[in-house]
Parts: C-alpha cells; structure tokens; sequence
C-alpha cells in the first residue's frame, strides 16, 4: 500500500534554538513535491512521536545542532518503537562530528544528513526507502 | 505488525470506534489518496458520527487562526472535552508539495492524548478547505471526538466552503485590513457567526470594530436571526496576562451554539452538511463511472483532437461521453 505523497514531520528537539537548517530543508523537502508538517523548536521525543502518528508520516526528520544527538537519538528511538513506528523512517540532518554516525546508526536511526549534504542525497534517500522500512 | 501493512478495513474501523488514533490518522491518509478503500470504511463510520460540535475558522493567512485555536483548544479541554483539529495549508501549484506549519501554532497540547491533529494540504481543491475535509470530520466523530475545530487556509474572499461543514463560523480578522466597503462585501463576511478583531492591540483596532458592527447592522444578518457578535481579541503576546479576548470568544461560541439548538437550527446546519457530503459523493462517483469507462480507450485524446480540429466542443462530448457511460 503506498501513499500518494510522501509525508514528513521536521522538527528541532530539546532546547537548541537554530531552525534555519530545518526551515530550509523543510523548504526543500516541499519543492520536492512532499508534503511537510513543520514543528518547530523546543520538541520533545514524545511531541514529535505523537504529531508523527496524527499526521500519519512516512518520515520523521530531526534536526541537530547543539550537540544533542547523541543524547536525544536513541530517546526518539525509544518512542518511535514504543509506539509501534516501525515503518517510519527516522533521519537526522545538522551538524555533529563524523565519528559519532556509526554511533548514531548503532542506536537505530536510519540515516544522517551532515550540513553540506546535496539536496538531491536527502531527498532521493527518502524517495527511495520510503515504505521498505519494515517491509523486509 | 504494524497497521500501515495490516491493512484490513473492518479492523481499522473498529480500532477507530475505540479511540484509537493510528487507525484514524492511517483511515485520514486512506481519505485523502482517494483510496477505493475509503468509501467502504465511510460507510461503517457514518452511524457513529453527527453528533459533535463543529467550529469554522476562517481568514486571511496570519491573521491568528491558529494561535486562537490553541487557546479554544485549551478552553474545551478544561471543560472535559475530547478535541479534534483540522488544519488546511494550501499545497503549491508547481511542486505539489505543501508546507504544513499550523502544529506549530498548537504547541500547548503537543503531548495531550485529549487531542487529535491533523493538518491536510489542500492538493489543488479550492474554496478554502481540502478535498477530503468532509470525511476526515466524520473520522474525528467517530473516533469520539466532542468538539472539532476546522481551520481553512488562508482565506480571501470567497473560500466558504467551511460554512456547510461548520455549525459555528468563526472569522478572523485584524485591524487595518481595508475600509468598511471591503467589510460590506458579499463572500467570506456573509458567512461569520462570530466575527474575531483578533490582535486588537493594534492601532485603529477600535475603529475597526466599531464599523464593523455598524456594518452588521446595516442589516445584513436580520433574515438569519442570529446577530453575528464582533469579538476583539489578542491571541498572541510575549507576557501570557496581556492575551485578552478568550473568555469572550468562547462564550460568544456556545451562545451560537445555544441559539441553534433552541432554534433547532441546528437541524438545518446538519442538513446543510449533509447535502455538500451527498453532492460531493456524487460528483466524484460519477466521475469514477466517466473515467473507468474511457480510461485506455484513447478516446479522450480522440475528443482533444477534435474539439481543436472545431469538428465538436466540450459540450457535445460531455454529453455524447454521460450518455454512453451513466444510460440515463
């Protein structure tokens, strides 16, 4: 069963206060023809989880900034799997030290976007994972 | 298993009756991608569904539509009420995409399992809503929902699709928007219950109201029985004691509210929606029964053709296409 459009929830987490990265790739997820939920900042895993399943998306996209990821990667991870997202891709874009994506990776986030990404990285990801999560 | 893939409707429905909100955000998505799915599962939700209070919000884009349905949020949810929101963004015209950023408005109920959030593009549907606005209402109902509140996308002047969803239409307005001829206008102005002067600190916010009730006296509301109330209010300020205007709001909402059921107008509220559903059902059906019937016949490109060519028009194909696809 798949959807008509693609949907993503982006958002910041905890308290790190720069949305710029985000608005941009939320800008650019929309002109890619998909439909975005922006949240904002100052989220929490379960804030982002719940809008996640009302909004019923395919992708939930975090940003980082502040040096947090380690801290709130496997907190969202932990919610997603309580809350039975198992078919929702989670990806992380901003800035964080290479050395700690196999780390990220490790507590199951499906893909990492480091400032500098190319658009079409990030997005032809999403267009091609989006539904396969769970399906194997 | 999660229920994107476990996708058997008669399961989601009863998941739905119970409150449950993955099977009604999955039967939401199923409604707007027009799934074949959709119209089965609509027909078992239809007995559990009529009886909530439906609210309009409708205006200009930042004229405060979201930020005061966080505080109505709030307000019904201290009266014990389950709440359910609808939030249209308009989808972009090129792309297909839309930025959907209302939730960011309602950050005071992000964890509240009392409330459920939805926001919808617009997917190129005009009149101010999206196409599967109707059911996705329906959904929230039968998920148990008391109160919904609807919000349109940013609004001009003739996007009133929302008054035959909504008992109670709100609109919002703000100070300096125009002179008192754009207020007399026929359209949007026509269809307000409750008129909000939302940021009423701003200048001329006086001004404003007070023409705008001179123009409701004017009499354009006299038939209806109902004299739309104009309500100044501020819905966002940095100090939390200067948003002023809320209490007023929402008792300004259960008088309409009151008003229709002593009426019983609200019977004709209800009759109002429910002839939109039955109209829209029906175009899209018929539609279906046009398109499956010429779909891989080449015809379509056959009339292009030959409407260019001058040898017909869309008004003879139309017709010669109904009566070879409906009999009638």
């Amino acid at each position: 069963m798949s959807k008509e459009k693609i949907k993503v929830v982006i958002s910041k987490v905890g308290l790190d206060g720069h949305d710029r990265g985000a608005k941009v790739v939320a800008s650019l997820l929309r002109e890619a023809g998909m439909e975005v939920v922006y949240l904002g900042m100052y989220q929490t895993p379960e804030s982002i989880i719940k809008a996640a399943i009302d909004e019923d998306v395919d992708v939930i996209g975090v940003s980082y900034l502040s040096g947090e990821h380690l801290v709130f990667t496997p907190l969202i991870v932990e919610e997603m799997k309580k809350k039975g997202l198992d078919d929702v891709l989670f990806v992380a874009g901003g800035s964080f030290p290479p050395e700690d994506i196999p780390a990220m990776k490790a507590m199951g986030i499906d893909e990492v976007f480091r400032g500098g990404s190319l658009t079409e990285g990030f997005v032809s990801y999403i267009q091609k994972h989006v539904g396969q999560k769970g399906a194997e | 298993m999660s229920i994107r893939k476990s996708l058997n409707p008669e399961e989601l429905v009863e998941k739905l009756l119970s409150g449950d909100r993955r099977a009604a955000a999955r039967l939401i998505t199923l409604i707007e991608d027009q799934s074949v799915q959709a119209n089965g599962m609509m027909k078992k939700i239809f007995p559990h569904t009529g009886r909530s209070t439906i609210i309009g919000l409708t205006g200009s884009g930042g004229s405060g539509k979201s930020t005061l349905i966080d505080h109505l949020i709030g307000r019904f949810r201290t009266m014990g009420k389950k709440v359910g929101v609808v939030a249209v963004d308009p989808s972009s015209p090129f792309s297909g995409g839309a930025l959907l950023g209302d939730r960011i408005r309602f950050q005071s109920h992000a964890t509240d399992d009392g409330v459920f959030i939805r926001s919808m593009a617009s997917r190129g549907y005009l009149g101010g809503l999206a196409r599967g606005t109707t059911d996705v209402v329906r959904v929230m109902e039968a998920m148990g929902n008391d109160v919904i509140l609807i919000e349109t996308l940013g609004a001009g002047q003739d996007e009133i699709d929302i008054i035959h969803l909504a008992q109670t239409c709100l609109l919002i307005l703000t100070p300096g928007m125009g002179d008192d001829i754009q207020a007399m206008k026929a359209g949007i102005m026509e269809i307000a219950d409750v008129i909000v002067l939302n940021k009423a600190d701003l200048d001329k916010a006086n001004l404003c109201q007070s023409s705008l009730e001179t123009i409701i006296h004017y009499g354009m509301d006299k038939k209806k029985g109902w004299i739309p109330r104009v309500v100044p209010t501020i819905a966002f300020a940095s100090k939390s004691t200067d948003i002023r205007g809320m209490e007023e709001l929402v008792q300004a909402i259960m008088d309409h509210q009151a008003y229709l059921h002593e009426t019983r107008k609200i019977d004709d509220v209800r009759n109002k929606r429910i002839e939109q559903e039955l109209g829209l059902v029906f175009k899209d059906e018929v539609e279906k029964v046009v398109f499956a019937g010429i779909k891989g016949t080449g015809k379509k490109r056959e009339y292009i053709e030959s409407i260019r060519a001058g040898k017909t028009d869309p008004y003879s194909v139309v017709k010669e296409v109904l009566s070879t696809f409906l009999r009638v």
